[in-house]
């Protein structure tokens, strides 16, 4: 046990951390219940999957600036084709984009590898493409999702044997987000793809003479970011049932929930639990403050805040450990 | 009786110019910004006259200076992201408070929050050890944060450019018959002052050592903590007096002024040649990468593409003038 909090002991404080904020809000709101639950999903969705592209990527020691970009041509994309098309045709749009962000991804891990300029200026260059290509694709907020792309996310799953009041706690859209991230992650992460991710990471150069081919894996490793990324673009269409070319706070979001997560920005370290628990989190903040009827702009500054200051802590044990 | 025993075989003229290039890497960059005004001359015969040449350089500047913080915060391993949000910040009070304030005074207000945001970057990349990416878009998002709650209390006053900041930032001045932008004054003194320092002085060596290996840095004695505060500090500075420029020029105080400079002034940071690595780079480079970013932002706008393809464009061209500059700078 206690090994295994050594370990985990982040991830477990974080857990904590998250289990106080829902004491503090019901203390807050006492008639927070199911529904809002639900509305916390459904906001959370697309930040998650914004997390794990951010995430993938850390782990194997870059990073990727393009990742709210990529959501919003995703999401514009699908939100484009699905206009008017019957709902069958969706059928197709999902996998089309998540192929789509699939490819977009590689390339960016193609540029960094070949042309071998700093992911950060590569990925830098790629927002403003995709930037560009998502202004093109649909020039202001638009188009439209297949209904059952909608109801996916709406309501909550009806588990057999439960009665109600502990039916109404899960809602469809938690229920997406672990089935997404769980069908990817597990196995990627007991495959020999997702330990040279790790060992990129930690120490290319190490990795490099052990055998790891270093290029595809960080290729891949940033196309399993596009992925994520197109998820979260098509979370964002489910959710808000049209596309918006101009990205959103995803970015900074993602880059926070991963330090916070317990991610070390070096590469090699940490999990996709740790970072999507700090979405939870971060966004329980927000509905806390809201709830509070504290002004929305002081909420910015709290949760800058709340950002800085962790990371200072973390960076502070960090050290310490070291030491 | 050979004569190719005493002269050695010429090297081919392709290798002799990369070499060339590679020596002095201004030349490429200079060669590239030549070859986009020159292309600009083309597509719209006679727009390269003495008043675009203004024009250009008067929206290079604000450019040039936030540049010149990413180049020198990258020198160190680090970046600044805060920058738009400080020059903003500065911009914005700077316009709401001379309303009823001193100008003075209304200066020294408008420049609490870049030292402030610089002490607080500075102390939390050097003493924390936080990853300079994370904490200046931290800081950043504190600032703009504080901006709207600031923006709620001064509504009923209004706002104003000051008549000097205007001068400074869109008057130009003829002098032999040419129009020099004002904000040049402003501008040559301080490119002089950033170039002298990281080439002459201790503090801009100790930039490139603490950039080329930390460690060593650190086990010959340097305070790190006191190198990367006194330079985020700086950079605030800098970034303040950025906004204080670009509101003269725009003359529209809002509360997203210079966002929109942050990114291209990494970009043209990087052009100019500085590693975002540290230990390599220097201000010149960034100077001539900011122009050319500007004359790009022209040449994308005379074409008149839709905002979406000027943007892709934009972004393929950054990538690739990186990855050529890299190409040629380091076949040495």
């Amino acid at each position: 046990m206690s090994h295994f909090l050594r370990r985990q002991g982040w991830v477990t404080g974080l857990f904590a951390l998250l289990i106080v904020l829902f004491i503090v809000t019901k203390l807050i709101q006492p008639g927070y219940g199911s529904g809002d639950f639900g509305s916390l999903a459904r906001a959370v969705l697309p930040y998650a999957f914004a997390v794990a592209a951010q995430t993938v990527v850390v782990i194997a020691g870059g990073i990727d600036l393009s990742v709210a970009a990529m959501m919003a041509l995703t999401s514009v994309t699908a939100a484009s084709m699905m206009a008017g098309a019957s709902e069958e045709y969706a059928l197709f749009v999902v996998p089309f984009v998540l192929a789509m962000g699939f490819a977009l991804g590689a390339l960016n891990g193609l540029l960094i590898v070949v042309t071998r300029v700093p992911d950060i200026v590569v990925t830098l260059a790629m927002l403003f493409v995709l930037q560009g290509a998502a202004l093109l694709v649909l020039g202001a907020p638009g188009g439209g999702a297949a209904e059952w792309l909608k109801a996916m996310i709406s309501g909550t799953v009806p588990i057999p044997g439960l009665p109600d009041a502990v039916d109404a706690w899960a809602p469809k859209a938690l229920l997406v987000l672990i089935v997404c991230l769980c069908v990817i992650w597990i196995p990627l992460r007991r495959s020999r793809l997702g330990l040279s991710i790790y060992a990129i990471g930690s120490s290319e150069l190490a990795a490099f003479r052990s055998g790891v081919p270093v290029k595809r894996t960080r290729i891949l490793a940033y196309a399993l970011s596009g992925l994520f990324a197109a998820f979260g673009g098509l979370a964002l269409t489910m959710s808000t049932g049209i596309g918006a070319p101009i990205p959103g706070p995803y970015l900074l979001a993602s880059v926070a929930a991963v330090v916070l997560g317990g991610v070390a920005l070096g590469g090699g370290k940490g999990g996709l639990l740790g970072p999507i628990v700090a979405v939870f989190v971060l966004r329980l903040v927000r509905t806390d403050l809201t709830l509070l009827a504290i002004d929305p702009n002081v909420t910015a500054i709290i949760e800058g805040l709340i950002m800085v200051a962790v990371v200072m802590f973390g960076a502070f044990i960090t050290m310490r450990g070291r030491q | 009786m050979s004569t190719s025993a005493i002269t050695p075989a010429p090297i081919p003229l392709g290798r002799r110019v990369k070499r060339f290039m590679a020596d002095r890497p201004l030349i490429p960059l200079i060669i590239l910004l030549v070859i986009l005004v020159v292309i600009l001359q083309i597509l719209r015969p006679g727009i390269v006259n003495e008043r675009w040449i203004a024009n250009t350089i008067k929206f290079a500047i604000p450019l040039a200076i936030l540049a010149g913080c990413q180049t020198m915060t990258m020198l160190t391993g680090g970046i600044d992201l805060s920058v738009g949000t400080v020059a903003t910040m500065s911009a914005f009070i700077m316009a709401t408070q001379i309303v009823n304030q001193d100008p003075a005074v209304a200066f020294l207000l408008a420049m609490m929050p870049a030292v402030l945001i610089g002490l607080v970057n500075g102390i939390g990349v050097g003493v924390f050890r936080v990853h300079p990416l994370i904490m200046t878009l931290g800081t950043s998002l504190i600032g703009t944060g504080c901006l709207q709650v600031y923006q709620r209390t001064v509504i009923a006053s209004g706002a104003k450019i000051p008549d000097f900041l205007a001068w400074l930032g869109t008057g130009v001045t003829p002098i032999l018959g040419f129009a020099f932008p004002n904000a040049l004054l402003l501008f040559v003194p301080l490119a002089a002052l950033i170039v002298f320092t990281l080439a002459r002085t201790g503090f801009g060596r100790l930039l490139y050592a603490v950039g080329d290996n930390e460690r060593a840095t650190r086990l010959s004695g340097v305070q790190y903590w006191q190198v990367i505060t006194a330079l985020y500090v700086t950079s605030s500075l800098l970034a303040g007096i950025t906004g204080l420029l670009y509101i003269g020029l725009i003359k529209a105080p809002s509360l997203s002024l210079a966002e929109p400079l942050v990114l291209p002034s990494v970009a043209a940071a990087v052009i100019g040649g500085t590693s975002i690595f540290g230990g390599r780079g220097g201000y010149t480079g960034t100077i001539i990468g900011a122009l050319i970013l500007t004359v790009l932002t022209t040449l994308l706008t005379i074409l008149q593409m839709p905002e979406g393809a000027r943007r892709i464009l934009f972004g393929l061209i950054v990538l690739f003038v990186t990855a050529a500059y890299l190409r040629i700078v380091e076949e040495r």
